[in-house]
């Protein structure tokens, strides 16, 4: 075991899938020499080499185009966009033809592709360097989403997209980068990509979250003093309908929490889930902890917009009263 | 103008192609790569003489040393926790100065996030651009009457929204045409290749000011453009191009000033590729020890664009010690005062990142605003309380 950060962590994983498959490769900004702008990559091309792990020109689009071509070629690479925000020019290749090639070629052609990006606020971020679009990606079929909330799910979450068949988003929380460590086997191992992780278990109330907001439920939950389960969805989709339907089937009443805005954040799906699961067991309306419906405000005001233990804590109370 | 115009091959195109045994050169150009005041003193008479008015060098100097004082403040802002992260503008002064010195004051003026110089040069006040990086909004609330976009942080997007700006004026008759500003590492956005293509194609009066650096973040030029210019993709899209040193103020002044008699006269667009140095850092979040050879920065700072014309104005008898050390102590007030503005400001209210995300904002934002929560119950209770504490 080895206590790491959630970088550390992704580093590590890296290198043993990339010791393990040679048809493992690295393409990005800045991820050679420099070891990518929050490090991840660190050390990589000194250890495979450039044609590994490949310093490409300043271009979305042209990272994931060809990616997409690498992975058709039966290569898995994995591309990292430098900041969610600049996920922008990617956009077309990643819902017009990663999402779309297994099926329209009738599975002749598959992407096996894990898309690596910073995402989310809390870190005084310049503009664009603090948004959570995981919810359109999770409206996009074809694609698979994960968000890990700690090093040890980073690095088991990670080896199983590398080793997924079809393409991965995935989100790796910036403001949870360095925040803490935990113990991580230094062993390689798998999470199940679809499969939620009780972090506490409860019978009063359920929070479902994801990413570094886990660890806001977590300080809402130690607040508390209530007996309140926290399911940690890590992967956004495929989820993990049936670990939050047995929870809020014993709890009966559900919060749920995220970075991005409310309407049609992925909240709006898992309560729209719960409903329909779990109706006659609601002793309360579902809510939702979520940023506003904004634009993401520049970093004077973003813990204003960010989901803390506060408001955290309101929407428990305003639940187990109800 | 001391070089043919324009600078670059004649680019008519015939529909009909005349094909001459066996085979002929189809096409074939170089790019013009201009000088004037070097690192060593040396001044073209023939291309600088007249060109820039003694009372106005002396003011664009005052700018440029203006700007890499407040460079230096907000460096140290950052490292003490006063400001986010900052992208330093050391050692391309000259680029954005030399080319705003040149534009109207009503031609648009569209940037991304190292034309400081140029813009204070044109009005912005620095407490705004300061205002931006210590994650104020407000800082990007120019006036319209700067003819100024605010900061573009994706690379290369502001390309074409310059070509529409300048695509406006064209519609509405008006004189005006836009310059806008991007990197080396940009040549490599898609964006880049629109705003050329769509530009050209469409006949937009715009002038594309590459500023050269050499760096994108950690990348090398080559990483971004394997041609020896950058000045050469626009042959592609069939406009005049030019290199120019971009940290020879009066070259920067003599290029711009032909690249825009040009735009205005034809309505088409002209790429200058301005060939500069970051002397710092990306941003303050940035370490360039990783990736760049300090032997390389020391060249590059001996041939600073601001040593450069101090050492002209001296040379020239215009300039003393005792001259210098007023003018320092004049820029450090301005740029201090600056700061102090900036910081002075007070801070938005909590909500204040409503206000603006419509014209009228939608009932259900507005229960968000005046709640401050996303969960219903919460908001249900907390509206009706503002309900009857108003009554």
């Amino acid at each position: 075991m080895a206590n790491l950060n959630l970088v550390q962590a992704i580093n590590l994983a890296l290198i043993q899938e990339m010791e393990k498959d040679e048809r493992v490769l690295l393409l990005g900004e800045d991820i050679g020499l420099n070891g990518g702008v929050f490090r991840v990559t660190d050390g990589l091309q000194a250890r495979f080499g450039k044609s590994r792990v490949v310093d490409t020109p300043l271009a979305e689009s042209g990272i994931i185009g060809t990616a997409i071509g690498l992975a058709m070629a039966g290569l898995r690479p994995i591309p990292e966009i430098q900041f969610e925000g600049f996920l922008g020019p990617a956009y077309d290749q990643i819902t017009t033809h990663a999402a779309r090639m297994r099926t329209r070629t009738r599975g002749a052609f598959t992407i096996p592709l894990t898309i690596r990006i910073p995402v989310g606020g809390g870190i005084h971020a310049p503009e664009l360097h603090s948004d959570s679009p995981e919810a359109i990606y999770a409206h996009t079929p074809g694609l698979k989403v994960v968000m890990p909330s700690s090093p040890y799910d980073a690095k088991g979450l990670l080896i199983s997209a590398i080793r997924d068949p079809d393409p991965v988003m995935f989100f790796e929380p910036k403001r949870i980068y360095r925040s803490f460590r935990e113990e991580v086997p230094e062993d390689e191992y798998t999470l199940p990509l679809g499969k939620a992780r009780t972090v506490c278990s409860g019978n009063e109330l359920t929070i479902v979250s994801w990413g570094a907001s886990v660890v806001q439920c977590m300080q809402a939950i130690e607040k508390s003093g209530r007996d309140i389960e926290l399911v940690d969805l890590r992967t956004i989709y495929p989820f993990d309908i049936d670990a939050i339907e047995e929870s809020v089937k014993k709890t009966g009443r559900c919060v749920i929490v995220h970075e991005a805005p409310l309407t049609c954040g992925f909240g709006a799906e898992i309560s729209a889930r719960i409903m329909e699961r779990c109706f006659l067991h609601l002793e309360a309306p579902v809510q939702r902890v979520t940023g506003f419906d904004t634009i993401m405000p520049y970093y004077k005001l973003e813990l204003d917009y960010l989901p803390d233990a506060h408001r955290i804590s309101r929407a428990i109370d305003d639940c187990l009263a109800y | 103008m001391g070089y043919s115009y324009p600078p670059s091959a004649n680019m008519t195109r015939s529909a009909i192609a005349d094909f001459p045994m066996p085979i002929t050169t189809a096409f074939s150009t170089e790019i013009k790569r201009v000088s004037i005041l070097d690192e060593h003193g040396s001044f073209d008479e023939s291309l600088g003489k007249g060109l820039i008015p003694d009372p106005d060098l002396l003011r664009l100097y005052e700018a440029m040393v203006t700007c890499r004082i407040l460079d230096e403040i907000a460096f140290r802002l950052q490292r003490s926790g006063r400001m986010g992260t900052y992208p330093q503008n050391m050692g391309q002064e000259a680029t954005s100065l030399g080319a705003s010195y040149v534009l109207n004051k009503d031609d648009w003026m569209v940037t991304c996030y190292r034309e400081n110089c140029g813009l204070f040069w044109r009005g912005v006040p620095m407490e705004s651009i300061l205002l931006h990086w210590m994650g104020d909004e407000r800082g990007n609330a120019m006036p319209r009457e700067h003819f100024t976009t605010p900061i573009a942080v994706p690379i290369g997007t502001q390309m074409l929204h310059a070509t529409g700006l300048a695509w406006a004026a064209k519609y509405r008759g008006e004189k005006r045409i836009a310059a806008t500003f991007f990197g080396d590492g940009a040549s490599s956005e898609g964006d880049f290749h629109e705003a050329c293509n769509f530009a050209a194609n469409l006949e937009i009066p715009v002038v594309f000011v590459c500023q050269n650096n050499f760096w994108a973040i950690s990348s090398p030029a080559t990483v971004n453009c394997s041609a020896p210019t950058v000045a050469q993709r626009a042959i592609a899209y069939g406009m005049p191009t030019i290199q120019v040193d971009g940290n020879d103020l009066f070259a920067v002044v003599k290029v711009m000033r032909d690249a825009t008699a040009w735009v205005r006269e034809h309505g088409k667009p002209h790429f200058i590729e301005m060939v500069t140095y970051r002397l710092g850092d990306h941003t303050t979040a940035d370490d360039a020890r990783r990736y760049r050879d300090q032997l390389e920065v020391d060249k590059w700072k001996g041939r600073d664009p601001i040593t450069r014309i101090f050492n002209y104005m001296k040379s020239r008898s215009l300039w003393d010690d005792a001259k210098e050390a007023a003018l320092r102590e004049r820029c450090e007030k301005a740029a201090n005062d600056a700061v102090a503005r900036a910081e002075g400001i007070v801070d938005p209210q909590k909500n204040e990142f409503f206000d603006s995300m419509y014209h009228e904002l939608p009932a259900d934002l507005v229960l968000q605003r005046d709640t401050r929560q996303t969960h219903s119950l919460g908001q249900s209770e907390s509206a009706s309380l503002t309900a009857s504490s108003s009554h």
